[in-house]
């Protein structure tokens, strides 16, 4: 076996060496015959002759030798790829516009998988990532209270040790140039938990840790290290700045570990129990703080299923609830494979969905050979005809048919590769936030490379079968004698069909992209409960800068008062955390029927969002009120619990149309909480939430430090900016402040929206070209097809309109059938869009009737240059011609 | 190509088996093989010496001999070809097959 292929790639290579050998042989041979023949009775030139005639014609001899070194499989290859090459260089604008329509969709294939392999696939950079789990809490997040993150760690009997972390924005000073970095705030046992090593030094671990604030240490990035310390060895031991305390670098970690959360790369590992000094929070002890902790995770113990410790979970969160009955809020556990946080569940949704469109594509493009590739297959019958007739058998032929599809798939994913390289490479460089260390680690790979080539492969073999039938059944006999425009076709062909599924596929596409712009036209006008334009946000945390007690409350109502003494400042409110919308922030509390007695779980009525605001405060944010008052500065600690409440609420509270004012409700200590106004309903976590309940507190009546100030003015925002700058330097030079307008910090809200628009917009643009060059192919071979027929007719007299109607009628019949099926699945498949793109809905007549307008433009689009070459036909040289 | 198949394969297997009959004897070339399966059968076996090539040039590539460049005995290059292992027990296996063939032949012959 391989001593026969090693000699055919010698034959293949050395061929003419071979022949050399060959006839050196036969030469050999004669010689010695004539040599023999000597020493009988001839004489030289006889003894020649004779040994010649014995041996037999050489000729034959060497053809017949040649024969056995074999028209190997790879000759054959080599031969038809010649061949197919060269019947490619004749169909020029055939070619390119097969591998350009392959390029395409191989690429957007190529960068959907690129997406789907890093996010998806390959979870996180440790060892074991399939039994990494992290712990969901409540409705799809993470976040845990450190407290209960111990007892959760300490209780479970499902985890091989559970790990947490958090985030931690500071200023980190090397000495001389303070600048910002974020970096994860973990539990000492992290490093251990994800059984990794450092690159340099040694990590920090549980043993370090001693209580509040015991454990300066630092960890580098290596991507830190090496833009920041230039690969430094010997800064093991430095001691660096946090927002102004010491920390000591003791390690950096692998350079393939970027944290543990996809698309949070962090600078830098500080211990959690040292993130008062940067946050100015002691949150260790706040057990009700559900914000301390971002995420837990662990590897599950050999054997335990995800169900079982979620189970566990349970256990524990009921311990705890009823442990610390004021503290707890409703929620549950559940488990998810960690890396993707809590964004997991709609990230894979969404890139899975992505995944099948551009599968769609690729489908569409498939088609769109396929057709094209039985079109060309009916044009050369005439030579398949006479290849058949001259003995070469089906299979051969067959097979170079195939040679061919499969050369133009490769030449079309290489070309669509490198496009996805470079594609995937500007996006691994991209920051979708400017300042906020979000980016997709994706880089293209091996795996990405096998996925287009196998994705070509397999392509190229889908539209090289189809015209198989067509070649099998073609009889050199009828082709040879009538030509190969004598049979009139079927009423529908495969070609019919090929290009109706495709034109389908395409107004899927275009549909589902049409959808999802008019989605992101809607939500970027849409009405959120607040008005994001002349809102300028002024994001301040007092504890950070040294106030603290009752001087924070004191300090924002002088920050308020002095906001609003700025010329254009229309109205300053506070709210404490953060505003609807921004950072996808927003803290939920549990609420009880004013009549309900008892304070466990099932006893809840509702858990709505919560916002502390001043007075106001929804003046400044354009929160309209719908019924009572606002607060007003009166509603501090010593007046009684008082609360605004939106519409929302206050229909699933009292029933619809019910005047909420003055009605009660309770909170989970026991507080009877009299609700003195009704604003209107709005968006408070993610633009494509439903309908949400949410109150809002009197903020005098639970300060926290960490606030932002809605101030609303038509002034210039830079200017504006500056001026509020000015004012609170006069109070306090040294508070640092976060001055943004509302519309920036909605960037991060609106992004899953952008994304899936952007995506699905140049998906839908690429099934729209699809069906261009697919309607253009079907109708100028149509036209091609049928000249003399039409020149026959326009001989005879027939119109310009019956002209085109007879070579375009069947396009356009075609086009109509697909798209309207199209129409129908892209309706279907809309429902999904509708969870990533904020009023998403298929069922608006403006989508309808701007796909059913698209489909009809590219038709036109794609057949103009054919009804063109209908109409130019000159009946006199077309029939002179033939 | 159309060469009436069979009785070509016939006289190939057949010729083929002379082939590695001689050349149980050792690694000669083809000259020596055409003159030696004359000589052993007494010049009752015709061997078409235009033919011996392509036969030995097909057993290559089965793997059943092989061939290397050497020094003949009066000094010129020539192309030696020697059995291999397989070669050796194709050998065996179609001298068998053989004699099983001409016995029954002989048989039938005896018989009829």
């Amino acid at each position: 076996m391989w001593r026969d292929i090693a000699l055919r790639l010698r034959a293949l290579f050395f061929r003419w060496r071979m022949d050399e050998e060959l006839q050196e042989e036969l030469q050999f041979h004669i010689d010695m015959q004539a040599l023999k023949n000597r020493r009988g009775e001839f004489n030289a030139a006889e003894a020649k002759r004779q040994a010649r005639l014995q041996f037999g014609s050489v000729v034959r001899a060497t053809e017949e030798c040649r024969e056995q070194r074999g028209i190997s499989f790879i000759e054959i290859l080599i031969n038809d790829l010649r061949f197919s090459l060269r019947m490619l260089r004749k169909a020029p604008g055939f070619t390119a516009v097969a591998v350009v329509t392959l390029a395409m969709a191989i690429g957007a294939n190529a960068v959907v998988f690129g997406v789907m392999d890093v996010l998806i696939l390959r979870p996180v950079n440790v060892p074991e990532p399939e039994s990494l789990y992290e712990t969901e809490y409540g409705v799809d997040t993470g976040f845990q209270s450190y407290p209960n993150y111990l007892d959760l760690r300490d209780r479970n009997r499902s985890f091989d040790g559970l790990a947490a972390f958090s985030f931690a924005f500071v200023g980190l000073d090397t000495g001389d140039n303070p600048s910002s970095a974020t970096g994860y705030a973990t539990s000492g046992n992290y490093f251990d938990v994800l059984r990794i090593q450092p690159y340099l030094g040694r990590f920090f671990h549980s043993s370090d840790e001693h209580g509040r604030n015991s454990a300066p240490y630092l960890v580098l990035s290596y991507a830190y290290w090496h833009s920041h310390f230039q690969d430094d060895r010997g800064v093991l031991g430095h001691v660096v700045r946090l927002s102004k305390h010491p920390f000591t670098i003791i390690g950096v970690a692998p350079p393939d570990f970027r944290g543990t959360v996809q698309i949070v790369s962090p600078d830098f590992f500080m211990p959690i129990v040292n993130m008062e000094q940067v946050s100015g929070e002691n949150l260790l002890d706040a057990r009700g703080n559900t914000h301390a902790v971002f995420e837990t995770f662990g590897h599950l113990k050999p054997g335990v299923t995800p169900a079982q410790a979620a189970a566990d979970f349970q256990g524990v969160g009921a311990y705890l609830e009823k442990t610390y009955p004021k503290e707890f809020a409703q929620k549950s556990f559940s488990l998810a494979h960690a890396g993707l946080s809590s964004f997991g569940r709609a990230v894979r949704a969404f890139v899975a969905g992505l995944m099948l469109l551009a599968g769609l594509i690729l489908l569409a493009a498939c088609a769109n050979l396929g057709s094209l590739f039985a079109a060309r297959a009916a044009d050369r019958s005439r030579e398949v005809a006479l290849r058949l007739a001259l003995g070469a058998s089906r299979i051969r032929i067959l097979r170079q048919l195939l040679t061919e599809a499969v050369l133009i798939s490769l030449l079309g994913g290489a070309v669509g590769l490198l496009g996805s390289i470079v594609l995937l490479r500007h996006m691994s460089m991209w920051q979708p936030f400017p300042g906020a260390p979000i980016h997709l680690p994706v880089n293209p790979n091996a795996t990405i490379y096998g996925v287009a080539l196998v994705l070509a492969l397999v392509s190229g073999f889908l539209f090289g079968i189809v015209p198989v039938r067509q070649v099998s059944r073609t009889d050199p006999y009828q082709v040879v004698k009538s030509g190969s425009s004598g049979r009139v076709g079927r009423r529908i062909s495969v070609r019919d069909a090929l290009l109706v599924l495709q034109i389908a596929i395409c107004a899927v596409l275009v549909t589902s992209s049409m959808v999802a712009l008019r989605g992101l036209a809607r939500s970027l006008d849409g009405n959120y409960g607040f008005e994001a334009r002349n809102a300028m946000l002024v994001g301040t945390n007092l504890t950070m800068a040294g106030y603290s007690g009752g001087e924070v409350a004191a300090m924002q109502k002088q920050m308020i008062d002095a906001v609003k003494t700025i010329s254009g400042v229309e109205f300053a409110g506070l709210v404490n955390q953060y505003p609807p919308l921004v950072y996808a922030a927003g803290s939920r509390v549990n609420v009880f029927k004013e009549e309900t007695k008892g304070r466990t779980t099932s006893d809840i009525f509702s858990t709505p969002y919560r916002y502390d605001v001043s007075p106001q405060y929804f003046k400044a944010a354009g929160t309209a009120l719908l019924a009572g008052r606002d607060f007003n500065w009166h509603d501090d600690k010593n007046a009684p619990a008082v609360a605004v409440i939106n519409r929302n609420f206050a229909a699933s509270l009292f029933g619809p149309g019910t005047n909420a004012v003055g009605l009660y409700f309770a909170l989970q200590d026991g507080t009877r909480v009299q609700i003195v106004g009704v604003v209107e309903n709005g968006k408070y976590l993610s633009i494509t939430e439903d309908q949400q309940p949410a109150i809002f507190l009197p903020s005098a009546q639970s300060p926290v430090s960490q606030s932002y100030i809605v101030v609303r003015s038509n002034r210039d925002p830079q200017q504006l900016a500056a001026a509020i700058r000015v004012k609170l330097r006069e109070l306090d030079a040294g508070l640092p402040s976060d001055i943004r307008t509302w519309n920036d910090l909605l960037i991060v809200a609106l992004f899953p929206s952008r994304v899936a628009t952007v995506s699905l917009g140049v998906l839908g643009a690429m099934g729209a070209m699809l069906s261009i060059t697919g309607i253009f192919g079907m109708a100028a071979y149509s036209v091609t097809k049928r000249l003399r027929e039409l020149g026959i007719r326009m001989a005879l007299g027939a119109q310009r309109k019956e002209v085109l109607r007879a070579s375009l009628g069947r396009a356009f019949k075609l086009l109509a059938l697909g798209s309207a099926a199209g129409l129908f699945l892209g309706i279907l498949a809309s429902r999904v869009l509708a969870f990533i793109v904020y009023s998403a809905t298929p069922r608006d007549p403006l989508v309808l009737a701007g796909v059913v307008l698209a489909m009809a433009l590219l038709g036109l689009l794609a057949t103009w240059i054919p009804a063109q070459r209908a109409l130019r036909i000159d009946p006199a040289i077309l029939l002179r011609d033939e | 190509m159309a060469q009436a198949p069979s009785r070509l394969d016939l006289l190939q297997g057949t010729l083929d088996l002379l082939i590695l009959r001689a050349l149980r004897a050792g690694a000669m070339h083809g000259w020596a093989i055409s003159e030696r399966i004359q000589q052993i059968s007494q010049d009752i076996l015709q061997v078409n010496q235009g033919s011996l090539y392509p036969a030995m040039h097909r057993l290559e590539h089965r793997g059943w001999i092989k061939a290397e460049w050497g020094i003949s005995e009066l000094g010129r290059r020539a192309r030696f070809y020697s059995l291999t292992t397989s070669g050796r027990k194709q050998l065996e296996i179609e001298s068998e097959n053989w004699s099983k063939l001409s016995e029954a032949i002989a048989r039938v012959l005896r018989m009829a």
